[in-house]
């Protein structure tokens, strides 16, 4: 069933670099699995606790946040403050013995399209060994 | 403010493992402040704990809320429908919001989400510290503004002790030593001579050691 199984991952994407990124690759015409689900944020810092976690609560496989490089943040530090929400979020799935490769947090500039489909699809490949999240219930949607 | 630090979320988990109508209300006063107990912490609390019961395929109804004040009688009304569809409430409000609550629905059981930790200040984002003791005789007057009850590990009021090394206390090289604050800050104001002042011994009756404390205004009282 393993194999079988295709994950649904959302990621929150910062409009600024990581959705430039993104959109390089639709021009280039790359491809990138269709388990990802991009939700545009203005700034991946505006991303609290509560979407990642009602993001896995509502089914999602997978989780990741997508930000600019270190130093290149729009509004100065909302790549850092996601890198630690994140590291706090996976605290919190460890109380809930969710898996905490389930989240991840990725850094990009902006005309990274090839590094965007190749983590696009680690990522799906990380999920897709991970299996269903413990959450999945039938019909569960996002 | 008052400072509260959420439990251990197993604990929590153990304490509201028999029911499965659950109101989650917190309070947005001093413990939104310090990230513990406003309706954001409410949220992601009802969240994991929803998580949790799916995982163990348990059912679980939670009804998520909060109000301005969980101290004041006069704001606990506002969720006295929601109180009466659930089978406990997890209060997310400091000691006192808890005991309000157990106090107005005499009738439900009410659990402390966090444990109340002290009164004190947001240092800087993230960040809290303990500036009062609530001791019911303040002397800040003649500290310069800063407290040994509260802030000296022994509770001195005749500091600095030998422990005092460098400006830091013996216990940590993170905690500074208060009554080096103290003397450098009188110091700084050229008020130095108020630590000569010879006062009477400090009334500890009314630190809670005379029983539980109660202010009674009769201008006030109706």
């Amino acid at each position: 069933m393993k194999g079988k199984f295709e994950p649904l991952i959302l990621a929150f994407c910062c409009n600024y670099c990581p959705s430039c990124s993104a959109d390089l690759a639709k021009s280039a015409k790359l491809q990138y699995p269709p388990n990802i689900r991009i939700i545009k944020v203005p700034c991946i810092g505006a991303v609290g606790i509560i979407h990642i976690l009602k993001a896995l609560e509502n089914g999602a496989d997978g989780v990741c946040l997508m930000g600019c490089l270190e130093g290149k943040c729009e509004y100065s530090t909302g790549n850092f403050r996601a890198m630690k929400r994140v590291q706090y979020v996976k605290k919190l799935l460890g109380k809930l013995s969710i898996e905490k490769e389930r989240l991840e947090l990725y850094n990009f500039a902006a005309a990274e399209a090839y590094r965007f489909c190749k983590l696009a699809r680690e990522v799906t490949e990380t999920v897709r060994t991970l299996g269903p999240t413990p959450l999945k219930i039938n019909n569960s949607k996002i | 403010m008052i400072v509260g630090q959420q439990k251990d979320f197993d604990e929590i988990k153990k304490m509201i493992s028999a029911y499965s109508r659950i109101l989650v209300l917190g309070c947005q006063t001093c413990v939104a402040i310090s990230f513990a107990g406003g309706m954001r912490e409410v949220e992601i609390l009802a969240s994991m704990i929803r998580m949790d019961r799916k995982m163990a395929g348990q059912d679980v109804e939670i009804k998520e809320e909060a109000i301005l004040r969980q101290c004041d009688f006069e704001f606990l009304d506002s969720v006295k429908d929601l109180v009466a569809g659930c089978d406990v409430v997890l209060s997310l409000a400091c000691g006192i919001g808890v005991q309000a609550m157990a106090e107005r629905y005499p009738d439900k059981v009410i659990l402390p989400g966090l444990n109340t930790t002290f009164m004190g200040v947001t240092e800087e984002m993230g960040i809290w510290s303990e500036r009062c003791a609530g001791c019911g005789d303040c002397i800040l007057d003649k500290t310069g503004g800063l407290c040994p009850i509260a802030r000296c590990s022994k509770g001195l009021l005749n500091g600095p002790c030998g422990g005092s090394v460098n400006g830091k206390c013996e216990i940590s090289p993170d905690v500074d030593c208060v009554w080096q604050l103290i003397i450098d800050r009188l110091k700084a104001l050229n008020q130095l001579e108020k630590l000569e002042e010879i006062f009477p011994i400090k009334d500890w009756s009314v630190s809670g050691h005379g029983g539980t404390r109660k202010i009674v205004r009769e201008d006030l009282t109706a």
